[in-house]
């Protein structure tokens, strides 16, 4: 699997307003790309047209990856709810989309995986009984279960405290390397953090911000990351 | 503390009966006191228990075959655009025509035996167990749908695995509320044609100026009432308690 990167052109309109207009978004392969806004921007739109989701706007433009094949089957999407089906374990949430799609269930690999996000203890619970940090987890491990070359993540990590999603974006980094990941956020921080490509989206456009120096996950007390941090915050409050 | 309260109600209730009849005289066979009612019901006891047994097990029949229609006719509408647009008109409709209406029509249909009781069970509980599970159905959290989606799930997995799971509270209220009228469907079935059953024992006990006897049998279907009530309601919330726990 080579994860191919992305490139996004085009104009959506949302009941005849212009939600945006010529945009020019590349997503390169096996990194990740952090799409910057405030609320209401519209970048959760360009990641669900990504995702082939419905959007309630109409795309005039392309969405194409750079080997030339579909995206259809090669993307996983993780929402800032963690969407864990309330009447299903750990194991069955992890395993929805094999069982989904009425494929055989690889247990040793869901296993596994639930291993590697730490939740093997409670692998048999249901989602009620796990804390948030815990519930995002499980969702982690539920996309990573998908293997899919494309991770789409629409603010995974917002609804977290600040030390779980410090943790969160450490575990994530990690378990996601080598696929293109888009990470659509309002948090500058969290752009400084992660991204290799940090692209900032306001009502006039998107622009490609240089992401601080060192490959990321940068420590949260490393001075390219906090300057960056601060510069995105001036960007985000310019307009 | 409810079973407390409940029985405190009752016990005011019985008393204020007693001291309507001892205080205004009103005749045995308008108003019969209390102590007589109980004394006829367990003088009777035979007899109740036997219409009894028809009246349940037309309200349990009714209820069987009203859920099992209710729940494939809401899959049915929730699966399907071409259904929703055609039948549900249809469904209002008949929900437009007053029940107690088509029950004479039943019995001639069905004849005197159980089969008219049912029928007119199955009838008024068909509308609110498709109606309430047919409301879970479409409103599936968004969030689920798009999750589906993007993993390439098929309307057919996606229904059985997602949607049918998150309607299942509202299918439980659909079944409580068909409690409550399935008793409602099978005593109007009695009324208007039988040879069994409390409602026909009402009315035959009527219309020999039993009136204490009437009354045994009114307070038997109420307790078979709430006795149906209080098992689909605990049976109903136990599973969902297990199946979906913390919502």
């Amino acid at each position: 699997m080579v994860a191919p990167g992305i490139r996004f052109r085009g104009s959506a309109a949302l009941d005849g307003r212009a939600l945006f207009s010529g945009l020019e978004l590349d997503l390169k392969s096996t990194g990740w790309t952090c799409l910057l806004g405030v609320s209401g921007v519209g970048k959760t739109t360009i990641l669900r047209m990504i995702a082939g989701l419905e959007t309630g706007a109409v795309l005039h433009g392309e969405i194409t990856a750079s080997d030339g094949a579909p995206l259809g089957d090669r993307i996983a999407y993780m929402a800032q709810s963690d969407l864990l089906l309330p009447w299903a374990t750990v194991r069955e949430n992890v395993s929805l989309g094999a069982r989904l799609r009425g494929e055989a269930v690889n247990r040793d690999l869901v296993d596994r995986l639930i291993a590697d996000v730490g939740l093997s203890e409670h692998a048999g619970k249901k989602p009620h009984a796990l804390s948030g940090g815990q519930r995002q987890r499980v969702a982690l491990a539920r996309t990573l279960m998908e293997n899919r070359a494309v991770i789409l993540l629409d603010e995974p990590f917002s609804a977290l405290d600040a030390r779980t999603r410090a943790e969160m974006q450490e575990l994530a980094h990690r378990l996601l390397k080598g696929r293109t990941v888009l990470l659509v956020t309002h948090d500058p921080a969290e752009a400084a953090r992660l991204g290799d490509t940090i692209v900032v989206m306001t009502e006039a456009g998107v622009t490609e911000v240089p992401p601080p120096e060192g490959p990321a996950p940068r420590a949260v007390d490393d001075p390219a990351y906090l300057e960056a941090q601060a510069r995105l915050m001036m960007l985000l409050r310019a307009v | 503390m409810r079973v407390l309260g409940g029985v405190f109600a009752a016990v005011v209730a019985l008393a204020l009966w007693q001291a309507i009849v001892s205080l205004t005289d009103v005749p045995r066979f308008i108003l019969p006191p209390p102590a007589l009612v109980f004394e006829t019901w367990i003088a009777n006891r035979a007899l109740i228990w036997e219409h009894t047994l028809a009246t349940a097990t037309e309200i349990a029949l009714g209820l069987l075959i009203g859920a099992g229609l209710g729940i494939v006719t809401a899959l049915t509408l929730a699966s399907s655009e071409f259904a929703r647009l055609t039948m549900r008109p249809v469904l209002v409709f008949t929900q437009a025509l007053p029940v107690f209406a088509l029950a004479p029509i039943l019995t001639l249909w069905l004849g005197f035996g159980l089969g008219s009781k049912i029928a007119m069970a199955v009838l008024i509980i068909y509308f609110p167990i498709t109606s309430a599970f047919f409301d879970g159905l479409m409103r599936t959290p968004q969030g689920f749908l798009d999750l589906a989606r993007t993993m390439g799930a098929s309307n057919w997995t996606t229904l059985w695995r997602i949607r049918v799971p998150a309607a299942l509270p509202s299918l439980g209220s659909g079944l409580r509320l068909a409690a409550v009228y399935a008793p409602i469907g099978a005593v109007i079935g009695e009324w208007v044609g039988s040879s069994q059953g409390l409602g026909y024992l009402m009315l035959l006990a009527n219309g020999r100026a039993k009136t204490d006897l009437m009354f045994a049998a009114l307070f038997t279907l109420g307790l078979l009432s709430i006795l149906l009530y209080v098992l689909v309601n605990w049976a109903t919330l136990t599973y969902l308690k297990r199946h979906t726990p913390g919502v």
